[in-house]
């Protein structure tokens, strides 16, 4: 079973802490994702630059509109994901803590995964 | 989970709005201070115990102004204080308050915090320092030993700072839309003020601090007000010159100009931002003097090599910026693009005029200098650089201009030898 692992957090939080503090927490959670990519557990993941540097389309009668921010003005933004493959959502749950042990003040939306479309660019193409 | 990291950060982040919302309510700068201060005692004591608020920056400016409001009613010994446990009182409390609480006035709450730091009044340095005490948090003695005075100076400069502001009566209503737009105007240069002190400083300064820190305000505006270009301009600019503060000065702490800079040391995740708000911002048609300048510094950032510079467009975006904001020093800068494209002699020709008005400007004569060694007229270049180095701000601007001097007698004593 694939899930996603979304990460939220309060972004204003998240680009407040000193430069230190979030390289060690990066440092902290590369030795869970060393443990679980070991495992076969975690494929992609990724961070997202803060949703000031977002830009949404949304649907409406005519041409899509374009809006500058994310898609939904929240407290805790979406600020990146990991795609894991385990079991069951015990396996996964296990897996957000592991990390949310890690990283700092995180909520984490777990979701099976329906498609997914690996990476298909050769390497001479990127 | 709550860590000190996290805590810390939350406080800080906390602290533009709640300052900004209490500053609403008080109308005084130093009652707002104390009241979030005195939040924050109460957040660290309580936060580990009880666990986060849902909200904290809604935590941190209900239990502010309660105890401001304490503190009043003690002074005037009024009615009986609350117990301390009312704080606890607080779960029941915060959710209708959340609700109360008006996005727009919240938005217009920051805005005036900024705008009131950069009264047009208070001299450069102290809006810089009103700003980083005031809306970042920084401590007295941080901000001295940044700018290199006592404590005691810094915190005279700013309590006087803070007295002329009293004075002044910023409008707390919420402002019109001309209004707003002449906030933004003020506020961006401020930010810009504060990213250049630390920019012109250098990253082992201790001012270098002081970007970071403007780009965070940037980008706090920028998420309050999603659509306005400027601010997308201004954060994007910033974010495009701090990518380079690794490669900027070399290990003995001397300039590194843009040409020569080992480019592999440029913060990838700062360009693709600013890369991507430079974008953002084009989409809306309304150029400004900051997105002028960020998609300057987007050029410079887009090429892998200093041979793909694009000189050309550079030239041309400064030409606009010329028309937008007539200034010598942007005719200056036009000049150093001119000078790659169409040679030394055109861009000689186009700073010679403003000699009178850049006459105690240390990039005019280092810029003239070059121009002039290019050509081959070296006594004068060796005139101009002596000129830039009596009038350099900082040792390593100083040590930059002497290099070149050095070159120039180096090879002359080559020529003659």
């Amino acid at each position: 079973m694939q899930y996603a692992i979304l990460c939220y957090n309060e972004e204003d939080v998240v680009w407040s802490m000193t430069k230190e503090e979030d390289e060690a927490m990066m440092t902290r959670l590369d030795v869970v994702q060393e443990r679980l990519i070991k495992s076969g557990k975690l494929g992609p993941s990724l961070r997202l630059l803060p949703t000031t540097s977002a830009t949404t389309l949304r649907k409406s009668s005519g041409e899509p509109l374009v809006i500058d921010g994310p898609f939904a003005e929240t407290k805790e933004q979406l600020l990146g994901f990991f795609v894991v493959e385990v079991a069951n959502l015990d396996e996964a749950l296990d897996i957000a803590r592991e990390l949310g042990a890690a990283k700092t003040g995180s909520t984490y939306e777990v979701r099976p995964i329906a498609l997914y479309n690996p990476d298909k660019r050769s390497v001479a193409g990127t | 989970m709550t860590d000190t990291a996290w805590m810390n950060a939350a406080l800080t982040a906390a602290r533009p709005q709640a300052i900004g919302a209490l500053v609403r309510y008080f109308r005084d700068l130093d009652t707002a201070e104390e009241a979030f201060q005195d939040a924050c005692l109460r957040a660290l004591k309580s936060w580990p115990q009880n666990g986060p608020p849902r909200d904290p920056t809604a935590w941190l400016i209900l239990v502010g102004r309660n105890a401001a409001l304490d503190s009043v009613r003690r002074r005037n010994r009024h009615a009986p204080l609350p117990p301390d446990g009312a704080i606890s009182d607080l779960d029941d409390v915060e959710a209708p308050l959340v609700e109360r609480l008006d996005e727009t006035q919240f938005r217009d709450d920051v805005l005036r915090l900024l705008f009131v730091c950069c009264h047009p009044e208070l001299p450069v340095t102290q809006q810089i320092a009103l700003a980083l005490r005031i809306v970042s948090g920084l401590s007295v003695q941080q901000i001295a030993r940044a700018f290199l005075v006592s404590e005691t100076a810094m915190e005279q400069r700013i309590t006087r700072a803070k007295a002329r502001i009293a004075k002044a009566r910023v409008a707390f209503e919420a402002p019109g839309a001309v209004e707003r737009a002449e906030r933004f105007t003020a506020v961006a240069a401020m930010i810009y003020l504060v990213f250049n002190e630390g920019f012109s400083a250098g990253d082992g300064s201790a001012r270098a601090q002081f970007c970071g820190e403007a780009i965070r305000l940037a980008r706090l505006l920028l998420r309050l007000f999603q659509t306005e270009p400027e601010i997308m301009g201004l954060t994007a600019l910033m974010l495009l010159q701090h990518a380079r503060a690794a490669a900027r000065f070399d290990t003995d702490g001397e300039i590194v100009l843009l040409d020569d800079q080992d480019r592999s040391l440029w913060d990838g995740k700062l360009i693709a931002e600013g890369l991507a708000l430079v974008d953002k911002a084009m989409r809306h048609h309304a150029p400004g003097p900051y997105q002028i300048q960020a998609a300057i510094a987007a050029l410079h950032a887009r090429a892998v090599r200093p041979e793909e510079t694009d000189w050309a467009q550079i030239d041309a975006l400064y030409a606009g910026l010329e028309q937008l904001q007539p200034s010598p020093v942007v005719t200056l800068n036009r000049a150093v693009a001119v000078g790659r494209v169409r040679g030394p002699a055109a861009a000689l020709d186009m700073i010679e005029p403003l000699g009178s008005r850049l006459s105690g400007y240390f990039h005019f004569f280092g810029v003239r200098g070059a121009f002039l060694q290019q050509l081959g007229r070296d006594e004068e270049a060796r005139i101009a650089f002596g000129q830039a180095i009596a009038l350099a701000h900082t040792a390593a601007e100083a040590a930059h201009i002497r290099r070149h001097l050095d070159r120039l007698t180096q090879e002359s004593a080559a020529v003659s030898g």
